[in-house]
Order: C-alpha cells, then structure tokens, then sequence
C-alpha cells in the first residue's frame, strides 16, 4: 500500500501541470463547501452571540400600518398622537401581562449626533431617552454613579448616564472627576446642559458588515437621559410611544406570548383604528429567519460545489484513463512479473485517490483561507468545522475510489501480451 | 535424468480459431528442457519465437498439446494461476529491459517478490544481494534513466531473479545492446547457469548467440527443425 502512494505521489511530480489541472475541480468543490461551511459558522455563531446580547428573548412591540382588506398599505395617513401607544396601555398592559414580564424597555433616540464639549475637549453623542425598564434589564453596564430615580423622569430633569468613552475624552477617563459636573451639549442650533449622575461602559456592536467594533476618539456613543427629558427636548407633547420592548420572563414561551401581546393590543386599543395595529415580534424568530435565508445561501452553493466536484471526479477519471493508456507498457511489465489484476486496480485506485487527496487538501486550504477571509469581511472570528474538513477529506478520497474503479478495472484486464507489444 | 523442467508435447496455438481467417502459428511443438541447462531457441521473425515465448512464459494458453511447467500442467489454468505462476516460476528478460520508469533499480528489483507478498525487509535484502550478484550494487538508489544500456538489462536479470524461478526466458537479452555490453550480459547468464545452476531459455534470432549455449532449436515457420548442441562457451565466463 505504501508503495502504491509514493508510485503515485511520483506519478503526479512527473506530470505536475496536469495533476493541479485535473485536482481543479475537486479544489474548487471542497474549497467552496469548507469556505462557506466556516464563513456560515463565524456568522450564526456571530448572531447567537448578539441574540444573547440583546437579550435572546426579547421582543419587540410596536405600532405599525394596517394592510385593508385586500393587503394594501394606505402610507398617505400620517401617524398621530391618537394612534401611538400611551401610558394607560402600557398600564394595561403590566397589569395583564405583569407576570410573563420582566422587564418593559422605552427608549428613544434623537435623530442626529450631538456633541458634548468643554474648551478643546469634545465627545460625540447620541440622545438617547429611556425609561427604568432599559436599566432594570441590564442593557448597558453601570460602571460609577447611580441610575436615574423616579423624580428623574417625573420631572424631566436634565440628567445623563454618559459612557465611559466620553469620560475617557472629556475627564481624562477620572469617573470621579466626571460625577456631578454639567456637560455642555450641543444639539443642532441650542445647547443644552446636563447633570452626569452615572458612567456606563461603552460595548461596541459588531453584529453588521462594516462597523468593525474599534472605538476612536470620534466614536458616537450613548448619552442616556430620562425618556421624558428626551422627548421635551426633541419637541414632542411627550408620553406617546412608537414601541416599546420586553423582556419576557424564564420559561416564558416566546411565540405564545407574541400572539397574545398583538390579540391584546387588537381588541383593547386597536379595534377601531382602521390604519394602524400593534405588532410584536420575537428578536429570536427574525434572527431564525436570517439564519434560514444563510441556510439556503450555504444550499445553493452546496449544489454548485456538488456539481463541481462530479465534474472534477469525471476529470480524474479521463485523466487516469490517459494515464494508463500512456502507461500500457508498464502495466504489461507488472503482469508479466507476476502482477495479479487486483494488484493492478488497487495501483491505479490509489493513484486516483491520491489525486483527490491532494486536491482536497488544498481545496481545504483554499476553502479555510477564503472562510478565514469572509469572517474578517463580517468583522467575526472563523470558525473551521472540523467535522466538516473530516468529511471533506473522506468525501475526496470516495471520489477517488468511485472515479478510479473503471480506469483502473480497465488497466486490470489488460492483456499482458498486447500491452508489452504496446509502443 | 531428472524430470523436465519444461515438457511441451504436440504445442499448436491458432488465432481467431473457427473463423474464416483462423490461423495457426505453431503446428506442434515438442520441447523439453532439463533442470540447469542452457537453452537457445532460434527462428526467424515470424517463425513463432514470440508465440512459444509467450506460451513457456504462461503468457499466452496454447489451443492444443499439453505443456508441464515444473511438474505444473499449464492447460487448464485460470487467469489468477497464470499471474502466480509467471511470479514464482519464470523470469523474463525483454530486450529493452521494461523496467518500470521513476523506480528506482533496488524498487525494480523488488517488484515481483512485493507481488508475491513478501515483507518489505525481506524484499529489500534479498533485492541487494540480487545487484550484487549482477554487479550493481552501487547503483541500487538509481532510476532506469540514470543507468545505460547494460546497466539496465542486468538490473533486470536481477528482477528475474527475484523470486528465484524455474527458468529464466529471455527475449532477444542483448538485442538493444552493443557488442561490448552484450558481452558481459551474456557472461552473467553463463554465470547464473553455471554457478546458481539456472535453467535458461534463450530466445533469439542471432546464431552466433545461440553457439554459446548446450543445446540449440531451430523455429522454423511454426515447427522445430533441428536440435544440435552448442560449441564451446566462451572460458572467461
């Protein structure tokens, strides 16, 4: 057996130009399978990590268009005050589902940047409003001071949780230094003044293509304010929501959940409203749908690296079959010394297998370096499969023995006097 | 005497047998050759020196006679029987050596006894020993494209030897080579017959080679027309 391999490996170092040609085939399928393979892992396991970030269960609960009778969206009717969701449905909503829920999250950006400076010193900033939900919930990290009190959002008073970023640029990262004091901020033509009470720790997001999780000096970061506070400032009559989100207790069926919140809303509220309805959606189901839609990508090229790799097996077929052709004379030799026809086919389907190895092995190389490439595009780690790369070296070699068997059957019946004749 | 080392009787060999063009290349060959002697069949081409070649070598099935290799009836054997016994019974030497390219001389040597299943130490051993026997042992790492001419043909007496056969059958040995290096060819086969007492079969059109040997056949268009013994074997040898 070790002689049929390095009969083989010399039998590809003679026609190197060929050999790579002929392995094309089989490099590109099984590049392709573990290049997907891996860039598919890195990305599931990317969004899995993000699903438990933001909370893998919750979800989201907002107003949105209702579609008539015949489906269509009537985009013309501008949202009011009327349709959006108020405190006494979010009353009656935590007296309803108060038990399934841990957590009920506002909160409310300010369209635009602001920016935070003193002197030379800057911060670039995003006003965020949020209500005690999005602390209870745990969605940023305390890192000093206090989160914001009742009185707080009663009052609408101007006071800010900041990150830990905008202390780094305005206080020399001191958290003591940046407690109590009055950041300036401006925010298009005014300029506003808040009291910072609490540092959170900035956490990038590198879920989306592009936004490769560095922090500068100019990163845009969260300033929290209560969510009464942000909506005076962004001029709106204030206690109105576009959605809200929750954090379901465990063990909590998330799907069961969303129906009942959205038959809540429907036959409470929404009864009458013929433009808009309340949905909600489950954070984990989109991401399913996201990893369906991966899936099917990682299908597609499946096929394609299926099909590939049938075209390179028919290559390493016509190939052997060129080699035993140009080898007649040799083969007549071994069956004159004695060579029984099994010893004859099991030289020539190692050989073939040989040639699928190698070229799944690079195909491996190849398929890793690419995947290795894609996950870095994603801003993810690669995750290799090895089971996969298992498979795909054992898949190379069957594809050896099914394509070698008829050439090298044919070598084996051979009949030992025309091929020692063979010129 | 012992028994035959090869008793052919009444060998025929037709091709395309029952059909308008059969043809018969032997018309009844009757052969015997005794352990140790020095054999030299002569004929023309197209006397059917390669037919009977191939049916002594258990290449080839006669149509019709019966033939005893080594007390083996060689009649009635299958294809699998054929291979073992070309493996353990004949060496053959070909004119242009056929010895199997990017091989190295030891690995030459050591195919027919991989193909008796001998182990790798063993093959190895017995591989040198052979090259030294034909004055090649220092060219054991070497492949068939860095050797000459006659280098070559006695790497493949060697390989012939491997498994120490019954007979050694060769085909026109120094066919390929000049007058020089078939000299020393042939002096290792009068070694081999004389000291390892090997039963040689020499096949060939040239008389002047076929004087060296015991006893000479003449082929004739199918038959054996005359048996004569050989002059003197060169004193060097």
């Amino acid at each position: 057996m070790l002689d049929n391999i390095q009969l083989a490996l010399a039998s590809l170092r003679a026609n190197k130009m060929r050999a790579l040609l002929t392995m094309l085939g089989i490099i590109i399928g099984i590049g392709s399978v573990i290049a997907i393979v891996t860039v598919g892992n890195s990305l599931t396991a990317t969004v899995n990590e993000s699903l438990v970030n933001m909370g893998g269960n919750n979800m989201q609960v907002g107003v949105e268009y209702r579609p008539d009778e015949n489906g269509e969206y009537d985009y013309s009717v501008a949202m009011t005050d009327e349709d959006l969701l108020n405190d006494d449905m979010l009353d009656a909503f935590r007296q309803r589902f108060g038990q399934q829920t841990r957590a009920l999250i506002l909160t409310e950006s300010m369209s635009g940047t602001g920016k935070a400076q003193d002197g030379r010193l800057y911060a670039n900033v995003r006003i965020t409003g949020v209500n005690d939900g999005f602390f209870a919930a745990e969605k940023v990290k305390m890192l000093a001071g206090r989160v914001f009190r009742t009185q707080d959002y009663e009052g609408a008073r101007k006071v800010a949780v900041v990150s830990d970023r905008l202390v780094e640029n305005m206080f020399q990262g001191s958290t003591e230094a940046a407690l109590g004091q009055t950041l300036e901020v401006a925010l298009g033509e005014s300029v506003e003044s808040f009291a910072i009470v609490g540092v959170y720790r900035y956490q990038p997001q590198g879920l989306f293509l592009g936004t490769t999780p560095t922090a500068t000096k100019d990163t845009v970061t969260d300033l929290y304010l209560p969510i009464y506070t942000e909506q005076q400032l962004s001029g709106q009559s204030g206690h109105y929501y576009n959605y809200f989100e929750l954090v379901p207790q465990t063990g909590v069926d998330p799907n069961d959940l969303v129906d009942r919140i959205q038959s809540f809303f429907d036959k409470s509220f929404y009864a009458h409203n013929r433009n808009f309805q309340v949905k909600a959606y489950n954070l984990k189901n989109e991401m399913e749908s996201i990893t369906s839609v991966l899936d099917t990508i990682s299908l597609a090229i499946g096929v394609i690296a299926g099909i590939s790799l049938l075209v390179g097996g028919i290559g390493v077929m016509n190939i052997m079959l060129v080699s035993i052709t140009e080898r007649t004379r040799e083969i007549g030799v071994r069956k004159a010394l004695g060579a029984p026809a099994g010893a004859i086919r099991t030289q020539f389907i190692v050989e073939a297998m040989v040639i699928c190895l190698v070229g799944g092995l690079l195909g491996i190389l190849a398929g890793l370096l690419l995947g290795a490439a894609g996950a870095s595009l994603m801003g993810s780690p690669a995750r290799p499969n090895p089971g996969v790369i298992l498979a795909a070296v054992g898949f190379s070699m069957a594809i050896g023995v099914f394509f070698g068997y008829y050439p090298a059957s044919k070598a084996a019946r051979m009949d030992p006097i025309e091929a020692l004749r063979y010129e | 005497m012992n028994e035959p080392m090869i008793q052919m009787q009444g060998i025929k060999k037709r091709y395309y047998e029952g059909k308008p063009n059969e043809l018969e290349i032997l018309h009844g060959i009757d052969l015997r050759v005794y352990p140790g002697e020095f054999v030299a069949i002569v004929g023309e081409s197209g006397s059917g020196k390669s037919t009977l070649m191939n049916i002594i070598g258990a290449l080839d099935r006669p149509s019709e006679g019966s033939y005893l290799l080594d007390g083996v009836d060689m009649l009635s054997l299958k294809d699998g029987r054929m291979s073992e016994i070309r493996n353990k019974k004949i060496g053959f030497v070909f004119q242009n050596f056929n010895l199997i390219g990017r091989q190295s001389a030891q690995k030459n040597v050591e195919l027919p006894m991989l193909y008796a299943g001998l182990p790798a130490r063993q093959r190895s051993q017995r591989a040198l020993e052979l090259l030294e026997l034909v004055g090649m042992e220092g060219r054991a790492r070497h492949q068939p494209n860095e050797l000459s001419g006659g280098q070559k043909q006695r790497v493949a007496i060697a390989r012939a030897m491997a498994n120490d056969p019954a007979i050694l059958l060769a085909d026109e040995p120094t066919g390929a080579l000049d007058s020089q290096t078939s000299r020393t060819v042939m002096d290792l086969f009068h070694r081999l017959n004389r000291h390892q007492g090997k039963t040689i079969v020499l096949i060939t059109h040239s008389q002047a080679l076929a004087e060296e040997c015991q006893r000479i056949l003449t082929l004739v268009d199918g038959r054996i027309i005359g048996e004569r013994a050989g002059k003197e074997v060169p004193a060097h040898a």
